[in-house]
């Protein structure tokens, strides 16, 4: 890269808050933005918007396994062979049903890896090459969901956790570095991963808005996000609940 | 199950909403779904897009853009997308929708549907007048493109269809060249109807946009402010910055009512009078003067309003109008949210296209039951005499009679409708 354009680069490129993210991104400012994706018909059509917003910027569309471990390090050493990474995000992810998960342990393997070894897997392949380049903002989407285990969904909240705890021990980790590691933890959004639980009568907050605090969380570096912030008063209150009266709460 | 209102918020049924936001899967959510409508951001006031006990394909999650062509204004996106996020992305190099109604909270998708109009319609026509390509999804799978040029009667259907015809997911809209953001504006009050149709025909040929304020209080006299503007090139004028309010809750009361309604009126027109004569307008206040009061439906209470807006032919639209204005005058209700505006020589596009060469009036109503229903049988009769007709995207109540009259193209309209999609509108005016 010849121009000082920001370098981002998004893991799960179609979720619908980092489709988001990137459009704000794009609106700041023209960048180089790599788009990962499963399916790269769709990253397409999400990087044909972009284009659209900001033809100045340049875009990257790659179709990636989010489950071989090699495959993830060969990817990410790709990218980064092309020069150090501003931002970092990872996004991916995917919403199981509990009951499935309970019944099917298939299901419930799936969604512990998509959900928590994937994005520790990416994490993990970037932080070391930020790590050498002493720079960068790596950051993750986990969850309010991964603060407490609930019996409503806490295969998804257990993945969570585990990005959670990886988060901290990276954190901790490059402490003493010029990286900055930003854990995001969303609250129920609106997007279409979240669709049937609108269906049931949940307030969701719009992905808009979901995506600008994420934004201004990643520009700011802070080390916990929680999106909306009221989320950071309610998990506080549900981690600090006494068993016995958690017990007695249907969530 | 979700409770939906539309713009009106007259009724708080349940809907089965489902998502769309995978263009590559709105085939296979279609072929699987029981019978629904395409819904947008529910701007529509009445029940063209309702269904209710039945699904609604939320249409929103389809807001991408799929290419712009900066050189000739040629732009292609999913039919979820805002006008809003057109002209935001559009303005800055010189570019507009060339038709705009007066929000642009609405989704590409509705803008063609209800073959929205704004302003310009003497010089531009309606929205659908500007659209090339549309995709359009039906719900035994097939998909199909048309346009002007291509399959132009499944355009014709679809432009202004309601929806009926299949899902709208993308399009291709001919944009048009501007100076900037600003418009060049003219305020100029009028005593009475004959000033305000001497000031409509004095302003078709040097002012692209025309509409005027009237004061529904004054009955058949029928002043008001009439506004006109024209896309102006200004040099460095800061843009001015976005202020949004939000009505906060629903009042208990509707805030419009016969106490509110002659002293509001009174001080508009006063206000807007000292401020006749020139002056620039940015786009946004100018075409979207209510876009910054966030949910200002909820300002006419629990039950909801009505808009009633009809057009009627030029030859009688002076009588018609006048007759309108007196019938509501009498009745007492009305709101300040009155808007009187001639209509162009134009054919629309759609079979089932709204605008047509004549004047328009449109007024909100607070819904007071049956008052408010026997003032409209009134309005009816004076808009069946005068050959007119009702704007389906307003609607919540038209007697079929006038529906049908109104349409002429219904019969032919019908073929082209999908069998797996049906409105409360729909089931109202078209048995099914």
């Amino acid at each position: 890269m010849t121009d000082n354009k920001k370098k981002i680069v998004i893991a799960g490129a179609t979720s619908a808050i980092a489709e988001h993210c990137a459009r704000l991104w794009v609106s700041e400012a023209a960048v180089d933005l790599t788009l990962i994706g499963r399916n790269s018909d769709r990253t397409e059509r999400v990087a044909a918007d972009l284009r659209v917003r900001s033809p100045q910027s340049v875009f990257r569309i790659l179709e990636a396994d989010f489950i071989d471990p090699l495959a993830i390090r060969q990817l990410v050493d790709g990218i980064v062979a092309e020069g150090s990474v501003d931002i970092v995000l990872i996004a991916h992810g995917s919403l199981p049903d509990q009951a499935v998960c309970q019944q099917d342990l298939t299901a419930c393997h799936e969604a512990l890896t998509v959900n928590g070894i994937s994005p520790v897997l990416f994490a993990e392949a970037f932080a070391g090459h930020m790590q050498k380049a002493n720079r960068g903002t790596l950051a993750m989407i986990g969850s309010v969901a991964g603060d407490r285990g609930r019996k409503s969904n806490y295969v998804y909240g257990a993945a969570k956790g585990l990005v959670t705890r990886y988060a901290q021990g990276l954190q901790h980790r490059l402490a003493n570095t010029g990286v900055k590691v930003v854990l995001i933890k969303p609250g129920p959004t609106d997007t279409p991963m979240t669709a049937h639980l609108k269906q049931q009568g949940a307030r969701l907050a719009s992905v808009e808005n979901v995506a600008q605090l994420i934004v201004k969380g990643i520009t700011q570096g802070k080390p916990v996000v929680y999106v909306p912030a009221k989320w950071a008063l309610i998990m506080m209150v549900i981690r600090h609940l006494p068993r016995f009266v958690f017990n007695k709460l249907e969530i | 199950m979700v409770a939906v209102s539309s713009w009106g918020r007259l009724s708080k049924r349940q809907h089965e909403v489902v998502a769309l936001s995978d263009r590559d899967h709105v085939i296979q959510q279609l072929k699987s779904s029981r019978s629904g409508i395409a819904h947008g951001m529910g701007r529509s006031y009445g029940d063209v897009c309702l269904n209710p006990d039945g699904v609604l394909w939320n249409t929103t999650g389809l807001d991408r853009f799929i290419s712009f062509d900066e050189s000739t204004g040629l732009l292609a996106c999913e039919a979820g997308v805002l006008l809003r996020d057109i002209q935001r992305l559009v303005m800055p190099q010189g570019w507009t929708l060339p038709v705009t109604p007066g929000t642009q909270l609405v989704t590409v998708g509705g803008a063609i549907a209800n073959d929205v109009h704004g302003k310009n319609h003497h010089v531009l026509g309606s929205f659908g007048d500007h659209v090339q390509r549309i995709k359009l999804i039906r719900t035994n799978g097939a998909a199909t493109e048309c346009g002007p040029d291509l399959l132009p009667d499944w355009f014709s259907a679809t432009v202004g269809g309601l929806g009926l015809t299949g899902v709208i997911t993308e399009a291709e809209i001919q944009l048009r060249r501007v100076p900037g953001p600003w418009l060049a504006t003219e305020t100029v009050p009028y005593g009475n109807l004959d000033e305000f149709f001497r000031l409509a025909d004095d302003s078709e040929a040097d002012w692209e946009h025309t509409v005027s304020w009237v004061d529904c209080i004054s009955g058949e006299v029928g002043r008001g402010i009439f506004m006109r503007g024209n896309p102006a090139h200004v040099d460095h004028r800061p843009e001015p910055k976005n202020r949004k309010l939000t009505m906060p809750l629903v009042p208990p009361i509707s805030l419009v009512n016969r106490l509110s309604l002659r002293p509001f009126n009174m001080a508009y027109f006063n206000l807007k009078k000292r401020q006749a004569g020139s002056g620039i307008a940015h786009y946004e206040s100018f075409f979207y003067p209510l876009d910054n009061l966030l949910e200002w439906n909820r300002m006419y209470g629990p039950k909801g309003f009505f808009q009633y807006q009809s057009v009627v032919p030029r030859e009688v639209g002076r009588e018609a109008v006048r007759a309108m204005l007196g019938e509501i005058a009498r009745s007492g209700e009305g709101s300040f949210l009155a808007v009187l505006k001639t209509f162009g020589n134009r054919q629309a596009v759609g079979m089932m296209s709204f605008p047509q060469l004549g004047v328009t009036l449109a007024l909100d109503f607070p819904n007071q039951g049956e008052r408010t229903l026997k003032l409209f049988e009134r309005l009816d009769a004076i808009v069946r005499e005068a050959r007119g007709r009702i704007y389906p995207a307003k609607d919540a109540r038209m007697p079929r009679d006038l529906f049908e009259s109104g349409y002429p193209r219904l019969k032919e309209f019908i073929q082209y409708r999908d069998p797996g999609i049906s409105s409360a509108f729909s089931r109202r005016l078209m048995e099914n």
